[in-house]
């Protein structure tokens, strides 16, 4: 252990594990408190009293909980989609030439440091201009704008560990930019691309600040109805499309980390890379 | 083979182009009409912003907004620099362990912790009822809808915001400096508080710009937590929007937050260098 001689039963250092396992349990509290209840028994949110049962998952099966999981999914879906693609033609475009790189970079950057709620009231001026308020495409394209800057800095990770020599050797072997972009960069990508959808995926998934602004009557996604469902009344749904949702997450975030696996053990494996 | 100047013309026009040109304006035009807003609803004119500058309840908000997150900044930086401290220090199999539950806490959604903490901390919430059954407290405590529970929530939602900035700082703490500290007769405390301090600090300096100016416009868990009793900007925003269809308040108001941030941004900039800051989001 690097403590080194110090190692041991040292009071200060028992005290700082303590209080270390103390923070890990206070950050996981809310998971371990939300799996249970959703698998409660009681019409209203409780704990199982007569063992575990899954009526509280039935209300996920209809509507209008049903619809809005569906309405939240294919926004999600539109919008990682859109991003990547955006994030990636842009990244790739200031990789092949690098003038004002640094600058546009910038600009694509900034709007993570606006707050959600400025952002949502630019999204609702403009929504109020052009008509799309309470639209699939208005609350789309603004959950697009919140994500895109995330989907820039993953791809940028990613195309840092692209060796230019490739690239040019390609092109001086007679490919055409379009052609090495395709058979070069592209399986490069891959993982910093499906970074991007996951990351992009989630972040829309989870979007609420800007949905409020944006979405009324029509467009109810998922967290829109959890909100409404936290400030009226503990509706025992939410515990279970919670857990629901937790365990996307996790399924998302494992998946991503077995294809990061797998591709660093490809690039270990081929000694041409 | 096309020729190099209008290859260079197509890759700008269908590559690089888009994203920004998208960018100005899905942000910078329509931030040019809230701020048009702010100086004509419901009337042309400055009176927004005076009243910003006197109205007693408006004042209220931003230094109740201030405050809270000072707070939520110094606490949540507090238990990160205490995580990311014994990550420093743990076996790989820990340090993969502390990793993995600060990630699972950063990507939770904002609803469902603000949800849990409802469960836990409300009246007859789990935390109260196993409180009375010790027989410790003879009344619930009023441990949300409140300040308290919005503190807690931010703080709560932060940490890992602030851990994941730290690390790198961390990582880089040469163990051949703590060694020859250690060496040379100096105890734990003076090796923590005389050289693994210093050297870390650029880090936590980080992580607070990031934590307050995420702080600064938080919105979902001080309006479920804080239960109107704790209304910062954010939500204060989102009242004049939606309850009293003040337009021209709404946006002041979200110039206002916006310039607070841009502020926060240049202070920590000027104070530790923009590189440290960019650096250790990386």
């Amino acid at each position: 252990m690097s403590q080194g001689r110090h190692s041991g039963l040292r009071p200060g250092l028992l005290l700082s594990r303590l209080a270390l396992v103390l923070a890990c349990v206070f950050l996981l509290l809310p998971i371990l408190i939300v799996i249970p209840l959703s698998f409660g028994d009681q019409r209203y949110l409780a704990f199982p009293q007569n063992g575990p049962s899954l009526r509280h998952y039935q209300a996920l099966t209809v509507d209008p909980w049903l619809g809005s999981i569906l309405q939240s999914l294919s926004i999600a879906a539109t919008v990682a989609l859109v991003s990547t693609l955006l994030a990636a033609m842009f990244v790739t475009g200031i990789w092949l030439r690098r003038r004002f790189g640094t600058l546009l970079t910038g600009v694509v950057l900034l709007p993570i440091i606006v707050p959600q709620v400025v952002s949502a009231m630019s999204f609702y001026y403009l929504g109020a201009q052009l008509g799309l308020l309470d639209s699939f495409a208005g609350v789309a394209f603004g959950h697009l704008l919140m994500v895109l800057p995330y989907s820039v800095i993953t791809l940028l990770v990613a195309y840092n560990r692209i060796d230019p020599a490739m690239f040019r050797a390609a092109r001086s072997l007679g490919a055409s930019v379009g052609r090495a972009v395709y058979d070069i960069l592209l399986p490069n990508l891959r993982l910093g691309l499906a970074s991007s959808f996951f990351m992009a995926f989630l972040m829309s998934w989870d979007e609420v600040v800007v949905t409020l602004f944006i979405s009324g009557l029509d467009v109810i996604t998922l967290p829109k109805r959890i909100w409404d469902g936290l400030r009226y009344s503990l509706d025992p749904a939410i515990a279970s499309v919670s857990t629901t949702m937790v365990a996307l997450t996790l399924i998302v975030m494992v998946a991503r980390l077995i294809l990061a696996e797998r591709t660093e053990r490809a690039r270990r494996l081929d000694p041409d890379d | 083979m096309a020729s190099p100047t209008s290859e260079t013309l197509k890759i700008w026009v269908f590559l690089i182009l888009p994203l920004p040109v998208l960018v100005v304006l899905g942000y910078v035009v329509p931030t040019a009409g809230v701020l048009g807003w702010s100086f004509t609803l419901p009337e042309p004119g400055v009176q927004n912003y005076a009243a910003v500058l006197e109205a007693q309840r408006l004042q209220t908000v931003i230094w109740r907004t201030l405050r809270i997150c000072l707070l939520t900044t110094v606490i949540s930086v507090g238990l990160a620099y205490l995580i990311a401290y014994r990550w420093r220090f743990a076996t790989p199999r820990g340090r993969q362990l502390i990793e993995l539950v600060v990630l699972v806490s950063f990507w939770l959604s904002m609803l469902i912790r603000a949800f849990a903490w409802l469960v836990l901390l409300r009246g007859d919430g789990v935390i109260n009822q196993t409180l009375l059954w010790l027989g410790l407290i003879e009344a619930p405590l009023p441990l949300v809808r409140n300040e308290f529970g919005a503190v807690l929530g931010m703080v709560h939602f932060m940490v890992p915001f602030a851990v994941l900035p730290m690390l790198n700082s961390f990582r880089e703490v040469d163990d051949r400096v703590l060694n020859a500290a250690r060496s040379l007769g100096a105890t734990p405390g003076q090796v923590l508080r005389d050289i693994f301090f210093p050297l870390t600090l650029p880090g936590m300096a980080a992580a607070s710009g990031i934590v307050f100016i995420f702080s600064l416009g938080s919105f979902v868990t001080p309006a479920l937590l804080g239960g109107g009793r704790a209304v910062m900007l954010a939500e204060y925003i989102y009242l004049q929007m939606f309850q009293l269809s003040n337009w021209g308040m709404g946006a002041t108001l979200a110039i206002v937050l916006m310039a607070m941030v841009v502020v926060t941004a240049l202070i920590f900039g000027r104070l530790f260098g923009f590189k440290n800051i960019v650096g250790g989001l990386k």
